[in-house]
């Protein structure tokens, strides 16, 4: 039996293996692989979640169990340091020692610090590995803790610089891009290009700052600032670093490795270096004097080294490497295929630019307008997939090129067909190489009939996930033309869409969950579509959670949000943040009674945690008694109005916009909606109560209040969009009734107003439409709907407190009154909060 | 943490040597479920009216280690009945106690039976 030595399991050592190991040949090889990182390999490419979620398993490629089950000595945590070629052998940093008959390279690329002075302080950052990302959180946090407005700088404006541009965002520090070049991005964007995108980003509060040196980073052991020279200067408190590659070439230097002048392993389209059975993949590998940064040339080098070891010689590395790039910043899109900008005598450019919508769109046209020899997309890369397919596959352009970006005339459709239009062998995924051929077969032969079958059998859209947009086209596309009908369905027991389903529920007058079974859904139902019908007999029938306890998600159905230890949480409603001293301090004694954690919430009301599900009515039974009503803030449904204090008491106010959002949220108190919604009204322009981060917002301007829809805040905020300007209490209600009724009616589960609104054909010209000038005739019956629901409101904890029957559902048992003995608190600051999860 | 799984593991019905008498068939909602407490055990007891059937589990989530599984949602993948945690949804078969939808380990099984009214659980201890 030979063995296959790996070293490096980073992404492209990864997918080596699993080459390897799909391959029939495969069983007459022992593979090792050493990594030096201490886990199996992950996927760089979404580093960035880690910063949502460090959630490290999330991002693995495979567990190590897979490693062991495909007979792999996976040895993590062990560097190799040496290659012995005349033995054969490498050496480890622990000094042992292993025999290869083929050895493969794997071992990446580290960041390039650029040699200046000072880089060595504290503070100062790379970002590759799981282990940087980790540093980097906790130094943030360190840096908040002291100083809330922190900033932190990012050296390099290329792809990687704005993706940490990004994290820093959410670290919550203040991000500032510093980089050499006099635009970003510059492999990809040309100068208006960059132009766009830098008026974006700083839209988004990412400070940009172009043509910079940096001579010397500032501060004593510590960083401070970075020194641009000629008294030019950053004040920043960490520094993150991401101004390119180095191949990790340094095994090639103790066996005598061709390597460039500039680093790296020389291979050849085999992957063979100059040494016989040594093979160098991914970004440690030099080929056509280039390292390429990216993933998918990764893993084509690891299929041509596994084919190539594995007897099948004719498996090479083809000459031209495709590195057309497409990422998302911060929802900003922006993409780059082919040659992205060219002189005027290599070909014909098409440029469409709209700077106040942040868009920009270039295409290079040959000189006789045939062939698209590339392009930047910037704010809308809804094209790209298409237009770069058009590129890869030397497809015919329309008579007028220009139709490709600013599409066709009249219709507003656009130029080109559907992604059927492609031919058999355009790569629809670069990164596991899956032609259009591939994914279509898979399903007229039978093997697939969903998205997953396909997915699951041909692994598209497992890489970086791009040309998945494409992948759903040619799925749906496909079934289609074989009869079969494809749409949004809720689940396995509902072939409906959630508006369908609505409708199907009004008419045939279905009131229980298991009705709806049995006249339009199979099976027993499930966590998906019990709550989805929840809420569609909330919206018809305005329903408390009581009727069905057993439908609704767990939440409701114990009308409290669960926490991280199983307590849970009690929230009064407080309209519009108003409060007497004398309900404050029933919230407080309340709170003192049972041992509650309280903490004031962004929707101004008072959140108290830590509660026994044995204990919610006694609580509820105090707080309604002193007044309260339930804030739903377990709900989808209505959580506050937040309100600024208005004319009342602010010398700009410019109208009572306390007493109109408590107006508005006791209006809306109640309403089951596909997702949570939140209100805002502000007496003034400088908009204190923050209402177009909200679902809707109201706000007092001169002539009466302007009425935005549509915003929201959390992990991609969006600013709500003017829907009418200077209107009068009334309309803005009649206005509101009909917009949230709408979207009730119409949205998907679990999508918010912004996604929807993202989704409605027309977008908010169409919304206009419909809410302010009643172009479907529809507005009296939304508002009629609309208040039937606010007549028949109720409070649910009123109900549950006040039957005896009800109060059982809020025992931890139902055999003793003892309570869950595995629920643990600890001391926090001077309150209690859950013990941490320690898996 | 993992000492607190360990307690709980699959009763076989044919090796049941207690029927504990847990609680009157009404304390569990239709469709629904609830927890009783043997000894120092949590069981989630469900009804699962649509089957004409009852489920008895751990109500630990091997998840998170949280004892929540009681008050999951009841529902069925491809005909099999599952219960989905309430804290992340994860999923797991009444049947074979497996994670339906990830790879967290077995949840225990016991076995149940409706007798005068009265629910009882089976243990082999
Ligand atoms: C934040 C971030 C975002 C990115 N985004 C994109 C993107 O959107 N699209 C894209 O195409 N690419 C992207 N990339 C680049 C992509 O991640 C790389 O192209 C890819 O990871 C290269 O794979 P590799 O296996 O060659 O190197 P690596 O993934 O770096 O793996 C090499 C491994 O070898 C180990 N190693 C090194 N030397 C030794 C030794 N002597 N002994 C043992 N082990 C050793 C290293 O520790 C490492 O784990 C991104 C990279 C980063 C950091
Ligand atoms: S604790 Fe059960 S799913 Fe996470």
């Amino acid at each position: 039996m030979k063995t296959v030595i790996v070293v490096g399991n980073g992404m492209v050592g990864y997918k080596f293996c699993e080459k390897f190991r799909a391959h029939p040949a495969n069983a007459a090889f022992k593979l090792i692989v050493f990594g030096e990182e201490p886990r199996p390999a992950y996927d760089r490419v979404h580093l960035s979640e880690y910063f949502g979620n460090q959630d490290a398993k999330a991002l693995e490629l495979a567990p190590a169990s897979w490693y062991s089950d495909n007979n792999i000595d996976l040895i993590t945590n062990e560097r190799v340091t040496d290659i012995l070629n005349e033995t054969q052998e490498v050496r480890t940093i622990s000094g042992k020692s292993f025999s290869y008959d083929y050895l493969v390279l794997a071992t990446g690329s580290a960041p390039f610090v650029p040699p200046i002075k000072g880089v060595e302080k504290e503070g100062v950052f790379v970002y590759r590995t799981i282990e940087d990302l980790e540093e980097m959180l906790s130094y943030a946090a360190q840096i908040k803790a002291i100083k809330p407005d922190g900033r932190a700088a990012i050296l390099g404006g290329g792809l990687l610089g704005l993706e940490a541009g990004k994290a820093v965002l959410d670290m919550g520090l203040e991000p500032h891009v510093v980089e050499f070049a006099p635009k970003l991005m510059p492999r990809q964007l040309d100068t208006r290009s960059s132009n766009v995108l830098q008026l974006k980003l700083e839209s988004m509060g990412i400070q940009i700052h172009l043509g910079k040196a940096t001579n010397q980073i500032l501060g004593e052991s510590v960083i401070e600032g970075m020194d641009f020279g000629e008294d030019d200067q950053l004040d920043v408190d960490m520094l993150i670093i991401s101004a390119g590659i180095r191949p990790r070439d340094e095994l090639g230097k103790t066996c005598g490795l061709d390597m460039g002048t500039r680093g790296g392993i020389v291979v050849n389209n085999k992957m063979e270096t100059s040494i016989p059975n040594i093979y160098a993949i991914g970004e440690v590998a030099l080929y056509n004097q280039m390292i390429y940064g990216l993933v998918a040339p990764g893993y084509d080098m690891a299929n041509v080294a596994a084919n190539q070891i594995l007897g099948n010689p004719e498996v090479l590395m083809p000459a031209d490497i495709d590195m057309s790039t497409k990422l998302k910043l911060m929802r900003v899109d922006v993409a780059s295929f082919g040659t992205p900008y060219m002189p005027a005598e290599k070909g014909l450019s098409i440029i469409y630019e709209n700077k106040t919508k942040h868009l920009y769109k270039r295409i290079n046209v040959s000189h006789d307008g045939k062939t698209l020899l590339g392009g930047i997309l910037v704010g809308d890369a809804n094209d790209y997939n298409i237009l770069h397919q058009m590129y890869l596959n030397n497809m015919s352009l329309p008579e007028n090129a220009e139709e490709l970006i600013v599409g066709a005339r009249g219709d507003g459709g656009s130029a080109f067909g559907s992604a059927m239009d492609l031919p058999d062998t355009a790569q629809i995924c670069s990164c596991e190489s899956i032609s259009k051929g591939k994914i279509c077969g898979s399903i007229k032969e039978g093997a697939c009939n969903s998205l997953k079958d396909v997915i699951g059998l041909t692994k598209a859209t497992t890489g970086c996930g791009g040309c998945k947009p494409m992948v759903v086209d040619l799925v749906n596309e496909t079934l289609k033309s074989m009869g079969k009908e494809v749409k949004d369905v809720i689940c396995e027991h509902f072939e409906y869409t959630r508006q369908e389903l609505y409708g199907i529920v009004k008419v045939k007058n279905i009131q229980t969950f298991d009705e709806a079974l049995d006249k339009c859904g199979k099976g027993d139902g499930c966590e998906v579509c019990k709550p989805a019908l929840a809420s569609i007999f909330a919206t018809i029938y305005n329903d408390t959670a009581n009727k069905e306890a057993v439908i609704q998600d767990s939440n409701d159905r114990f009308l409290a949000n669960i926490q991280r230890n199983g307590s849970y949480s009690v929230v009064p409603r407080i309209p519009g943040g108003e409060i007497t001293p004398e309900k404050l301090i029933v919230i407080g004694e309340v709170a003192k009674e049972y041992n509650l954690y309280t903490k004031i919430t962004g929707g101004q009301r008072i959140d108290l945690f830590g509660a026994e599900l044995n204990d919610l009515p006694a609580i509820w039974k105090k707080l309604i008694d002193a007044g309260f009503e339930s804030g739903h803030a377990y709900g989808k449904s209505l959580r506050t109005v937040k309100s600024c204090v208005g004319s009342t008491w602010c010398r700009y106010g410019m109208d009572e916009s306390v007493s109109f959002a408590i107006e508005l949220e006791d209006r809306y108190k109640g309403l089951r909606s596909p997702h949570k919604l939140k209100g805002g009204v502000s007496g003034c322009i400088r908009e204190c109560a923050e209402a177009r981060g909200k679902d809707f917002g109201v706000i007092a301007v001169d002539g009466g209040w302007n009425l935005y829809v549509c915003g929201n805040g959390g992990a991609t905020p969006k600013h709500a969009i003017l829907l009418a300007e200077q209107i009068d209490n009334e309309t803005v209600i009649k206005y509101l009734d009909r917009f949230l009724m709408y979207y009730i009616r119409t949205a998907a589960p679990l999508m918010r107003t912004a996604a929807w609104l993202d989704k409605l054909e027309g977008g908010i010209e169409q919304l206009k439409r419909i809410v302010v000038d009643d172009s479907l005739n529809l507005a009296e019956e939304l508002e009629i709907e609309m208040q039937s629901l606010v007549d028949k409101y109720e409070c649910e904890w009123k109900q549950a407190v006040e039957c005896e029957e009800m109060k059982k559902r809020f025992s931890h048992f139902v055999n003793t009154e003892e309570r869950d003995d595995n629920m643990v608190f600890v001391p926090m600051r001077d309150q209690k909060m859950p013990e941490p999860w320690t898996n | 943490m993992d000492s607190i799984l360990s307690e709980y593991t699959s009763v076989d019905p044919t090796t049941v040597s207690v029927w504990f008498k847990a609680c009157n068939v009404n304390d569990i909602p239709e469709n629904g479920g609830a927890c009783v407490k043997y000894k120092n055990k949590q069981i989630a007891v469900y009804h699962y009216k649509r089957k004409q059937t009852w489920y008895a589990c751990q109500n630990l989530c091997p998840h998170k280690m949280e004892m929540v599984l009681s008050r999951g949602m009841l529902g069925d993948a491809d005909g099999i009945a599952k219960v989905a945690c309430p804290m992340h949804k994860k999923t797991f078969s009444l049947e074979s106690g497996e994670n339906l939808n990830g790879d967290l380990p077995a949840i225990a099984i016991y076995p149940i039976k409706i007798e005068d009214g009265f629910v009882y659980i089976g243990f082999s201890e």
